[in-house]
């Protein structure tokens, strides 16, 4: 699994960090996504869809086939 | 955008050269919509959803708009970057008669807040604000929160039964939360309140009323923001103030941002949570089952707090507008310019195109991609800060009232009436 972020988008809202705060975090500056592994590890998978699938920009996308992991 | 897979086609023919809000049965649509029950949907938004999902409505001001009603065309919507709400100076469809709608209902020159509404200006305020409602600075409340809640929940419980969830818990643990990050004191809570119903007033108050309220909140927070600035604390106010000063001029607040964002914080912060709290509680309540399966598994918590946001069907009966500042292409049909739409969120939160079993509660759900909070730019900026509230409240009910129950028929809960947030009025409660 690969995953992408895009801060452009973001809104941070931090569902994600809620989600998987192993994968995601926000900036202290201005609240906006950090994504801390861009390929996370299989036991993180179910969760960082989910804050994929629950992100209210979309600005997570994650490529099931891509990383090493 | 989604594409109509239904037969709806004469109707939309009928909706280009007529204008008449009318819903699939001819009727005419006017918001709010009425519902069988306090805690039910109400019935057109299945019909709509079905027939015709992009439906003429009349106002309370007797003004048209577009109402949407399918999950997919709500979220393109307020996702849209073009579009924001209806502000002043526009040509916008009016919400109350008579003038006498609050800051948040209808936009007016006379008490316009100064927030930028779109774009870049935007994103710079959001980013500035937004830095303080993190999900970790959240989670760093959750230890105070709890503590305010299980001491309000002691003196509920020391009055005796029956007791009113909503004004024991639901509405001053919100309140006293806001109050401390902004730095205002928590007392005031009373004037907070009217000053807040005001704010969002379509129709319990009178014009004068509204602006006279409107007029006493905007001193009261002009008077905060000088007093931060003349001796800064440790509070969200004082910081926007402090390390706003790091900041390239052009970048930081101005005063009337300040606030607006103070009132809007203030608003926000308390008003929709304290609704929230009660309307959870009486769901959750209203079928044994629910608050049964959480005391066996208080892991479910979390899911369980974004169901209950998508499954509530009382948010407020005209969902977030948006003004349409250049003609917008919708599965093939045009929407004029200066057309304004009610995005109904509560009703795209039961769409079964994206929800199974959509009319059913399912405490575990997941992914549960509700709309409540909005979806895009606009997105609810104080959505961590809600759903902390809202978890710390259901883990300490389940572990100290795990008795808990309505004390009247559910069908006897009071709506909040005339106001744009929805909320019970009350939550008679036993335990």
């Amino acid at each position: 699994m690969k995953v992408h972020i895009d801060e452009t988008r973001c809104c941070g809202a931090g569902q994600c960090v809620l989600l998987a705060p192993e994968v995601f975090d926000q900036r202290d500056e201005d609240g906006i996504v950090v994504l801390l592994t861009p390929e996370p590890a299989p036991p993180h998978h179910p969760a960082v869809r989910e804050a994929a699938a629950v992100c209210p920009t979309s600005a997570i996308t994650v490529d099931e086939d891509g990383g090493g992991a | 955008m989604s594409k109509v897979e239904t037969g709806e086609n004469a109707h939309r023919d009928d909706e280009r050269t007529g204008h008449d809000a009318q819903g699939p049965h001819g009727e005419v649509v006017r918001l709010p919509m009425v519902s069988p029950g306090p805690l039910e949907p109400p019935g057109a938004w299945e019909r709509l959803r079905e027939r015709c999902p992009v439906a003429t409505v009349e106002l309370p001001s007797g003004d048209r708009a577009t109402f949407l009603s399918r999950y997919a065309d709500v979220r393109a919507m307020l996702s849209d970057p073009r579009f924001a709400r209806p502000a002043a100076g526009d040509d916008s469809a009016r919400l109350s008669a008579d003038g006498a709608g609050g800051v948040a209902a209808d936009a007016d020159p006379e008490y316009e807040l100064a927030i930028p509404e779109n774009g870049a200006p935007h994103q710079r305020w959001r980013r500035q604000v937004g830095r303080y409602f993190t999900a970790k600075r959240m989670a760093a409340l959750r230890p105070g929160m709890t503590r305010v809640a299980e001491s309000l929940l002691d003196e509920m419980v020391e009055r005796g039964q029956p007791a009113d969830l909503k004004a024991a818990l639901g509405f001053p643990l919100p309140v006293y939360v806001i109050c401390e990050l902004l730095g205002a004191p928590a007392e005031e809570r009373d004037r907070f309140s009217h000053w807040s119903d005001a704010f969002l007033n379509v129709s319990r108050f009178t014009q004068e009323e509204t602006r006279a309220a409107f007029g006493e909140f905007a001193a009261y927070m002009r008077d905060l923001v000088a007093a931060k600035r003349a001796e800064p604390g440790e509070d969200l106010l004082s910081m926007l103030i402090v390390e706003g000063a790091a900041l390239p001029e052009e970048e930081r607040l101005t005063d009337a941002e300040l606030l607006a964002t103070g009132m809007g914080l203030l608003v926000a912060g308390h008003e929709t949570t304290a609704n929230m709290i009660g309307k959870m509680v009486a769901l959750l309540l209203s079928d044994r089952d629910r608050w049964e399966r959480l005391l066996r598994d208080p892991s479910l918590i979390r899911t369980a707090v974004e169901e209950v946001l998508r499954f509530d069907a009382n948010l407020g009966g005209f969902g977030i507008r948006r003004y349409l500042s250049e003609d917008l292409d919708l599965d093939g049909k045009v929407l004029p310019r200066g057309t304004t739409v009610c995005c109904g969120m509560s009703s795209a939160n039961r769409d079964e195109r994206v929800f199974t079993d959509a009319d059913e509660m399912d405490l575990a759900r997941s992914p549960n991609p509700h709309l409540t909070f909005g979806a895009g730019p606009h997105s609810c900026l104080g959505q961590a800060l809600a759903r902390t509230e809202l978890h710390v409240v259901l883990e300490v009910l389940l572990r100290r009232l795990p008795t808990l129950e309505l004390a009247v028929p559910t069908g006897e809960l009071r709506k909040v009436e005339g106001l744009l947030v929805g909320g019970l009025r009350e939550v008679p409660v036993r335990w």
